[in-house]
């Protein structure tokens, strides 16, 4: 049973999501990091970097397979997380923590009215 | 309908995750791949290798055939003893690599690999129809009949003979389990009834592999857990198998071998004996081993950090493209990228840098020499 904490949004791709203001911080969630399985490389988008929701904007690789991870909502990439780059085993352990991956500036803040509540999220994963 | 080995819920209440794997619903991890692996190299694993396929070959011209349709020299083999060999078709291809064993006189045993159980039982029967003593050999399809487990790891000899504490019974004559030694074969009994143990493995490790009927292995698989666990034995899936296996570049048939590819180009020549005479696929290697091969089979390691390199990967060397990565992985013993791919023979040379091209970009590799990872030796 994987954890789904109560204060953030979801995406049907296993992005999570916290809003705050006009910033969007994202990672993948506990399920997916499970799914995934021993991340052995990160990669980022560059802090500036525009970016569509539903754009593949990142790459998770675990020792057998290799995941996009989408943008959950438009806009301008704030920051990437150097220190799940540099210790991507991070994601694994500390999905909602210290293994964040990237802050967005939201363009257009009603989109993150449309991401899934942890209830329709839990729905989905069936936990 | 994916197959399911006698093993399956086994696997279901250990939380494996399950994969397609040759037409088989095979663990591909049950805690975590790393996990799996390390212990594999320090400790113990045991694997379900039940989807393997067994063939018996018997009677007095069951040698002079599996040395017409296999490369390696079965007359080298006593009876107890085993051999890695390759079956070729005419242009040297490699239609399986396997393992022959002989379990006495007349009598054979061959492990195949699971996806090409089918296509070589057939070839195997349309060359029996051609072989002129074939009222002499009696070729069987036991694969119905066994399963399989691999027991693999530096601390799988000090509980394997508590798990089958008798002298063996048939082939190989041992007083334990332990003193057999590499390739070697024999019969133990176990409960009721008898196993066949081998010391081989795919994972660069000592080990085991326990040929037996479903019941018979579904105690083996209980017993391994049980006594290797104050060893730190764990269930390996084939995620690990395959990571071990790569390390170590030992070949996977439909990556490093198929039907267009000869053992030869696949740097197992040794494993190729053109002086025993006449077999299938010898005029093509022959040739090949005198005047030279088209492509050839390197392993690499990444120089810099990056994604892991992975099957299908072009590989690139003088500005273009040179050749196709055919296993590729995060080496877990090393904690860098690795692989091994065809390249032509220039290019094949120990240290020349390479460029392996992970999705879109070029990344710096360096050839090595196999196996890519070597045992620490002991200080």
């Amino acid at each position: 049973m994987s954890n789904i904490p109560s204060d953030l949004k979801y995406t049907k791709s296993h992005e999570w999501v916290r809003v705050s203001g006009d910033t969007a911080t994202i990672g993948i969630t506990d399920h997916a990091q499970a799914e995934l399985t021993d991340i052995v490389f990160v990669e980022l988008p560059q802090a500036g970097r525009a970016v569509k929701a539903g754009e593949a904007c990142a790459v998770v690789e675990s020792v057998k397979t290799a995941s996009d991870i989408y943008a959950p909502v438009s806009g301008e990439i704030l920051e990437s997380n150097k220190t799940v780059v540099d210790s991507p085993a991070l994601a694994n352990t500390e999905p909602y923590a210290g293994g964040w991956f990237f802050k967005i500036k939201l363009s257009n803040p009603a989109e993150a009215n449309s991401l899934m509540s942890p209830d329709q999220y839990k729905a989905q994963v069936g936990g | 309908m994916l197959k399911r080995t006698t093993l399956f819920s086994a696997h279901q209440k250990l939380g494996a995750r399950l994969i397609d794997f040759g037409g088989w619903e095979m663990p591909v991890q049950y805690a975590g791949l790393v996990a799996e692996h390390l212990a594999v190299r320090s400790a113990a694993g045991v694997f379900d290798i039940s989807h393997m396929g067994e063939v018996t070959a018997s009677g007095p011209a069951a040698e002079a055939f599996l040395n017409w349709v296999l490369t390696n020299n079965i007359r080298k083999l006593v009876p107890g003893e085993g051999q890695y060999t390759l079956m070729c078709n005419e242009r040297g291809g490699v239609i399986d690599d396997l393992y022959a064993y002989k379990l006495s006189a007349d009598v054979y045993l061959l492990i195949i690999n699971a996806s090409r159980t089918p296509a070589d039982v057939a070839w195997l029967k349309a060359q029996w129809e051609k072989f002129s003593q074939r009222a002499e050999v009696c070729l069987h399809d036991a694969s119905h009949n066994y399963s399989a487990v691999a027991v693999q790891g530096p601390k799988v000899k000090d509980f394997i003979s508590d798990c089958f504490p008798n002298v063996s019974c048939a082939a190989m004559r041992v007083n334990r389990v332990t003193d057999l030694k590499k390739n070697e074969i024999a019969e133990f009994h176990f409960e009721s009834g008898g196993v066949l143990i081998s010391r081989t493995g795919y994972t660069g490790e000592d080990g085991f592999e326990v040929v037996g009927e479903d019941v018979m292995i579904q105690h083996v698989w209980k017993k391994l857990l049980e006594k290797g666990e104050p060893f730190g034995i764990k269930a390996c899936g084939l995620g690990a198998r395959d990571t071990l296996r790569t390390e170590v570049c030992y070949p996977l048939y439909g990556n490093e071998l198929d039907e267009e590819t000869t053992p030869i180009e696949a740097g197992l020549g040794f494993f190729v004996s053109l002086d025993k005479g006449e077999f299938i696929g010898r005029k093509i290697l022959a040739e090949q081993k005198a005047h030279g091969i088209k492509k050839k089979l390197i392993a690499f390691k990444m120089t810099e950090k990056c994604a892991p390199p992975r099957s299908h990967y072009p590989i690139w060397a003088d500005g273009k493209v040179v050749g196709v990565v055919t296993s590729g992985t995060q080496s877990p013993s090393l904690g860098a990228g690795i692989g091994m791919g065809y390249v032509p023979p220039e290019v094949a040379k120990l240290h020349n840098h390479i460029e392996i091209e992970i999705r879109g970009k070029r990344f710096p590799a360096i050839i090595v020499p196999k196996p890519i990872y070597k045992k620490p030796q002991p200080a």
